[in-house]
This record gives C-alpha cells, structure tokens and sequence, in this order.
C-alpha cells in the first residue's frame, strides 16, 4: 500500500538505498529480533503439544479476551482525547491555549505504576479523598478506580499524550491554504474540520494509536495496580508464580502475534494522503469558540485534572507528609544525573537507528523495507521484563563482557522503545512529498547533501517528537531497567521503585518530583515549543 | 540540526570508554575480591546490614535490588553462568524454586544447623535468616480479640461479611493460600476462596494499605504479614491496633521465610550468609524489620509470641512451590482479583 506513496517518478529516481541506510536498519532490524527468537526459543522447549494446550488454555483464551476489550475501549478514548486537545490548542481561541498546550502534553512523564497509584490512592478506599473529608467522602469514586473502568481510565488518560503530540505535529505541517480555500467558499468549521483537517491528521492519528495500542498491551504497571487481568499481567504472573519460563513465554508469542496483526490492520488502513503538503507552514486560522468556550475549557480541565493534578497532587501529599514526619527529604544527584544520561543517551542512539529505518521503507518501500520497520514494531508490546531476560539470556551465551554494563542496558532500552522515534518519523515522512528530495538530486546534490539539507530538516519534527518520547520513556523505565543495569546503577525509576515496594511513599516524594521535572523541561523544549512554535 | 548530530557523535564517543571501563570493573567482581549479591529484599532493609558485613570482615559486596521473582527468572536465564554469589529471596517459594534446578551450591552444615529444619531447604540448600507470620490485624477500639475468627476457614463464615480487608495480588497472600493447598489438598482451597469471595473482603494492594485501612476505620480488620504493624506504629505511634494469631487451623499463622542460597564456590559468600545468622544479624532482623529472627538462640522482638505457638505447618518450601501455580490459577478463578 505504502509502496503507492512515492509514485512511479519516486521509486525510478531513489531506487537504490544507500548502504548508509540499509546497513544500520538491518543491525536494528537484527537487534529487536532478540527477544522475539528468545520468546519463540522458550516456548516451544516443552514440545509443540504443551505449546498448544497453553496456547489454547481458558486462561490464555480469557486473557486474550479481556486484553482486547481494553485495547478497544483506551485506543478510542485516547484517540478522542489526543485529537481534540490537539484541535483545541492549535486551531481555536481556547482561552489560555498555550498554557493548556503544555499541559496536555505533560501526562507522559508519569511512570504508569506512578499514575495508577495515584489514581487508585486519590479515589479508592482510604484514599486521599476521604483523608481530606472523614469516611464521608462526598463522592465514592473507589470501585470505579479498579478493574476494568480503573484500567480504561488510567491508561486513556495516560497515553493520550502519544496522538495527542503526533497530532499537534501533523496540524502544524499541514497545509492551511485548503482551509483557507474552503472557508472563503462557506464551509462550516465542523465540515472544515472532516473534510480536510482529519485526512490530514489520520496518518499521526494512526502512528498515535498504533502506540497507545501497543502501549496497553505491554503495560504492567497500571494493570496490576487497578487489578486487570491483561496478557502482560498473565506473563508477569506465571513468572511470579511458576518460575516457568515456557509458560510465559508462550502467552509472550500470543501477545507477539496480536502486535502484528494490530501492526497489520494498521497497515491495511494506510491511503496515499489526499493532499500533500510542500513542508511550507503558515500560520494558522484560529476559530473561535463562542459559547463552547466553556464547554471546551471544561473538557480541558478535567483532562488536564485526571492525567496531570491527580498524581502531582498525590506527589505533593507525599511531600507534605515527608514535612510532617520530619524525615529528611533526600535528592540523589547522582541518580539523577544517571537517569538523566542514560535517556539522552537511549534516545540519541534510538533515533541514528530509527533515522534509516524510515527513511529506507518510506522512500525505498520493497518487501524487505516495510518488514523491517514492522519488525521493529513486533517486540514493542512485550513487557519489559521479557526484553530484558531475552538479552541476559542473549549476553550471558554470546557477550558476557557487555552484561550488566551500561552498553547492555543502552541496547535494551532502544530494542524496547526504537518504535516511538520509527513511528514519529514514518509519519512526517508519509506527509512529505518526496519531490524537493528529486529536484535536490537532480540537480546534482549528493545523497548526503540532500539528506543534510533537504530531508533532515523537513523531517524535523518527527525526529524530535520521536526522540522526545525515548526520552520520557526511558527515564521512567523500571522492569528491563532493574535487570539490565550494571550493579549499583540507579535511576529515579529505581529510587522510587525502592521506596514504594516498602510502602516508604514519603521518600518516593522527591525522586518522584524530580522525575517530573526533568522530564518536563526537554518535553517542553523538544517536543512542545517546536510544535507550537509557529502558531503564535 | 548539525549541532545535535556534533552532540550525539560527541556523546557516542564519550559513551565508549565508559563501556569498556564497566565491562573491565565488572570482570574482577566475577573473580574474587568482590562479592555479588542478588537481593529480593528491599535496599533500606539490606543495605545497612551488608555496610556491616564490609566493615568487619573487609570483604566488598555489590548488590543488585530487584524483585524476588524477577531476580529468580534472572538467575534461571543466567544459568550456571551467573556472576551472582549469593541470592537472598523474602519469598519460601522462589528459594524452592531455584533449589530444584541444582544452581544452588550445598551449604556447609555447621549454617544449616543454625536454625529449625523446617525453616531450612530439604537437601541443605538454602537456609532461612527471617521468618514472617499473616496474622490478623485489628482495631483495639472496635473488636474484641477473642471475637475475631480463630483460624482461615472461620474467616468464610458469612458473620464476616464487608467486614475485613485481603490483598490477593500480594505475593505474601498467595504464598498463604499455597500452603494451605498444600496442606488441606486444591479441593478444600477452592472452597475457602468461594466461601471468601461470597464475603466480599475490601481488596487492597498490599499489607501495608491493609493496616492503614484497619487505623482509618475502613475495616475491622485484615489479613496481612505481621511486621506491618510496627512499622506503621513507628509512623503513627498512638494508633490503637494489635495483630491477632489465629489459634485455630493448620496454616492460620503460616510462616514464610526470608532467606539465602550460594551460586558460587566463593568461600567469603559462605561467610556472608553465616555473618546473616550471627547475634547481632539476628537481632537487626528482629528489632529493625520486626521479622521473627531464624536462628535457635534469637529472640523476637518484644510483644511477639514465641514462634513454636504459632499454627504454621511443617510443609516444605519445595511442596509450597509446587503448589503455587495452581493455586494461582485458582484464585485467578475464584473472582477474588477482579
């Protein structure tokens, strides 16, 4: 399908993928098919007759089930939050949009487990609420706050963020002179907005989903707190309890088919873009709102309240109580400075690899492009924990010297997390028109010359917004990161994980702060000021 | 654009002699000087107690933190080739496990007969250094301890009903229930689930949410490990809580361990588990984590029972990680987690 995009004048002229580009995409190509041989290895060392009756056993099967019914209910809730917060802060006169801007980006840099605590502690029994207002807390949020609702809330409301910056990135690239064009001709903003913004704004919606999708499958964190059963919990679990590896392993490929088969929907849903756009950016109309002002601040509130003031609230609650027992408030400068480094470091390195791997399938779509950068999608929704016994198992066979070094645990968060900067690429690709790329050429530039003047900052966007996400996925990484680290090594991640097993909150209080902090800062600077940056 | 690809290939090139630098500094570690220590227990619990260690006997430990079944799944991965030389489990059930994939070296006897049999691996592989009880906690000011339900099976009596408090996706309450399958057969398991479920316990996600519970009047009571208790004392010194052994029953007070195993024929690793064992070791667990301290001569902290007195049956760890995946599988299906 994709393979359509380029047109016939693309595929003669860029036929021929540079080295350059193909070599580093294979080696990422080869690198996430590490947990996936390791998975399949595992599974079928007890022979292909147990492999099936796991495969096929009312607990995989009720696994299954349930897993797709929440995938089902977080894409649509996420999708809807994304877009409209998206169409809010940079199409309308939201009052306060640029503030809103920034805070809807910023329920990313909780860590789930962080969120859902928060979530379930703020609501449930014994909760926040009630601390503040006696056993006669005025609303009883506390069943809605677990199970299924719990699950649907937490993650929807947590990975909105994912479309919700593709989409602010696609709605600043896309071209507004159509929309000019449609008004000057009497066309409603409601009709603008589905005739035009949305066909624009699908390729990001779909790379968003794509990830919140993969996202609710991998999740441990929010799962196990709210208690729904999931695929990734049912892993987690038969770790847990039967220190069985072919069992996990086998719910493992289950959960590594229906990554492909959503990775397949998702490519079967791909259309050549109506129009495309020259790169040219404008500022853009802004609607106003009129008497749905307050309907939309509204909105705004209470999304911002539920993916942002909960878990800061919840935070600060900690710290308050750290205050009131006197402990002392420690701040790790070197786990922070670690925390901080290795992220850059995961997200410079996922981004070199991820830079070829689109480039190659968007502009040299073939047979083998397109299944690497699927296949650097098929291990995104193994949990954590499964990437990270694959490379011990992996390292400690093949590369003992590089196990527990810093230079293993690198490898694990790019195999884990490669997609997000893929995915954000790919789609700005997808919106740009290969043509400045051909005149470029034919005008006698050198591949690099073109590929430094040319693609590069056309695809700015994608790259920052993809290497941002790394970033904030990494800092707040904890299953691949306990396990991989090099002994001694601590993250924010790890502090908080220490203090919070113990039920010590008051000393997650200020490695949590910090978490949110430095998250915040390159959010803003990396993947929000750009994005908006135009808009004034 | 230029700038950030000049940063990047700046930080790939700073990033490369760190790499082999850790790579070198982790190589010794695996010798001799240094020992590696894989702990299922928590940091602020471990570490003082391993600061100890390095000062009186100079001998050098790098821990890794992590979750006990994690670092379990980690050391089956790793093989015979894991540079960890002692695993230290707050979990019975992981210990079992490991012991039966042989990676666990025998310990000398003069460790193993520090403490009970019981509380120690059949073929004298791993040994217990802590020991914790569920028991039931309950409010003072609210209920009586002679009113409470005397053993796990009285707990599905319908009187109970909304009343108390369970964490069933806790390990410790898994564990629990593992035991009392063991002992009274799957059969008899099924039916104390259904009988639990039918009582709709509140369902919180860890002991400590329990007792917070029981303080703020949420429920009468819960059942939980016993140390919480004092360590929410500490916190809040004028809460009026107690915990409560059940008398009654095989399990009611089933004691789980804490314990250690060697992965390697390092003679100071044999040191470390035995300096664990020593007086003062033993004393730490009892008065810092308020655990039932596991060696013979140790003695628990004040306001403790003896541990003969509590209903704890004499199954294996190994019988208890047997039956654990099935009794997952039956609380996954009793509706107790949803």
């Amino acid at each position: 399908m994709s393979g359509m995009q380029s047109g016939p004048a693309g595929r003669s002229a860029l036929a021929h993928p540079s080295p350059v580009l193909v070599i580093p995409a294979l080696v990422a190509a080869a690198a996430v098919s590490i947990p996936l041989f390791y998975v399949c290895l595992r599974a079928i060392e007890g022979g292909a007759g147990r492999y099936m009756e796991l495969v096929t056993s009312e607990l995989s099967l009720q696994l299954l089930w349930r897993t797709l019914l929440l995938v089902a209910g977080v894409v649509p809730l996420a999708a809807f939050i994304g877009v409209s917060m998206a169409w809010l802060v940079t199409r309308t006169r939201l009052p306060g949009r640029r503030i809103w801007a920034v805070l809807a980006a910023l329920p990313l840099v909780f860590p789930s487990y962080l969120a859902s605590f928060a979530l379930v502690s703020m609501l449930g029994p014994g909760g926040v609420l009630q601390e503040l207002f006696g056993p006669a807390a005025p609303i009883r949020l506390g069943d809605l706050a677990y199970g299924y609702s719990g699950a649907l809330i937490a993650l929807g409301f947590f990975t909105y963020p994912y479309v919700y910056l593709m989409s602010i990135a696609a709605l600043r690239e896309t071209d507004q002179t159509l929309e000019e064009a449609a008004q000057s001709l009497g066309s409603g903003p409601w009709r603008r907005f589905r005739d035009i913004v949305l066909p624009q704004l699908l390729p990001a919606v779909r790379s968003g989903s794509l990830l919140v999708t993969l996202y609710v499958l991998s999740d441990f964190g929010a799962v196990s707190i709210v208690r729904y059963q999931t695929f990734t919990l049912g892993i987690y679990n038969a770790y847990r309890g039967l220190f069985d590896r072919s069992v996990a392993a086998a719910l493992s490929t289950v959960l590594i088919l229906l990554t492909l088969v959503f990775i397949a929907m998702d490519a079967s849903f791909r259309r050549p873009p109506r129009k495309r756009t020259s790169g040219a950016a404008r500022p853009p109309l802004l609607l106003p709102l009129g008497r749905w002002a307050p309907v939309a601040l509204a909105w705004s509130c209470l999304v911002i309240g539920v993916g942002f003031a909960i878990p800061t609230l919840t935070i600060l609650h900690w710290v308050a109580r750290a205050l009131e027992m006197n402990r002392a408030l420690d701040w790790s400068f070197q786990g922070t400075a670690e925390s901080v480094g290795i992220s850059i470091a995961a997200a410079l390195t996922a981004t070199l690899f991820a830079i070829p791997v689109a480039l190659w399938s968007a502009r040299h779509p073939s047979a083998i492009s397109r299944g690497v950068s699927r296949i650097v999608f098929a291990g995104y929704a193994l949990p954590g924990l499964v990437v990270a016994l694959a490379l011990v198992f992996f390292a400690t066979r093949s590369m003992i010297v590089l196990y527990q070094t810093l230079g293993l645990l690198l490898a694990g968060y790019v195999v884990r997390f490669l997609p997000e900067s893929v995915g954000a690429i790919e789609s700005s690709a997808a919106r740009l028109s290969p043509n400045y790329e051909l005149a470029a050429r034919s005008l006698g530039a050198s591949r690099f010359r073109t590929f430094r003047t040319i693609t590069l900052p056309l695809l700015r966007g994608g790259i920052l917004t993809g290497g941002g996400l790394v970033f904030l996925t990494t800092i707040k990484e904890l299953p691949a990161t306990l396990i991989l680290r090099p002994s001694g090594f601590e993250t924010l991640a790890t502090r908080i994980w220490t203090s919070v097993t113990e039920a010590f909150y008051a000393e997650a209080a200020i490695p949590s702060l910090v978490l949110i902090l430095v998250s915040a800062l390159p959010l803003y600077a990396l993947v929000i000021r750009p994005v908006l940056g135009s808009s004034r | 654009m230029k700038h950030l690809l000049i940063v990047s290939l700046l930080l790939a090139a700073a990033c490369a002699p760190e790499k082999e630098e850790s790579a070198t500094t982790t190589a010794p570690a695996a010798a001799s000087t240094t020992l590696t220590l894989y702990s299922g227990r928590n940091e602020k619990l471990i570490q003082p107690l391993i600061d100890r260690f390095q000062t009186a006997t100079g001998i050098k430990v790098a821990v890794r933190y992590g979750e006990t079944s994690e670092l379990a799944a980690t050391i089956l991965e790793e093989g015979a080739r894991t540079p960890a030389d002692v695993f230290l489990a707050q979990d019975g059930a992981a210990l079992g496990a490991i012991e039966k994939t042989e990676l666990f070296q025998p310990l000398p006897p003069a460790i193993l007969e520090r403490v009970e049999p019981r509380f120690a691996s059949g073929d004298g592989r791993w040994v217990g250094l802590s020991g914790r009880a569920r028991t039931v906690v309950y409010s003072t000011e609210r209920m009586k301890a002679a009113e409470l339900p005397q053993s796990l099976d009285a707990l599905g009596d319908p009187a109970w009903k909304g009343r108390f408090g369970v964490a069933p996706s806790n390990a410790s309450f898994q564990a629990h229930m593992a035991a009392y399958s063991a002992v009274h057969g799957e059969k008899a398991l099924r039916e104390l689930l259904r009988k639990l479920v039918a009582n709709q316990p509140k369902r919180y996600p860890n002991n400590s949410s329990i007792v917070r519970a029981v303080i703020a009047g949420e429920i009468e009571f819960g059942l939980v490990n016993h140390y919480y208790l004092w360590q929410m004392k500490r916190e809040q010194p004028e809460a009026v809580v107690e915990n409560f052994f059940m008398p009654e029953g095989e399990v009611s007070s089933f004691i789980n361990v804490a314990g250690a195993g060697l992965l390697s024929r390092e003679e100071n690793a044999v040191r470390l588990i035995e300096y664990m064992l020593n007086d003062d070791s033993q004393r730490y667990f009892a008065q810092e984590t308020f655990e039932y301290p596991l060696a013979r001569n140790a003695r628990p902290s004040t306001g403790l029972i003896p541990l003969g007195e509590l209903r704890s049956s004499q199954i294996g760890f190994a019988a208890l990680s047997d039956s654990l995946p099935a009794t997952l599988e039956l609380i996954n299906q009793s509706g107790l987690l949803q």
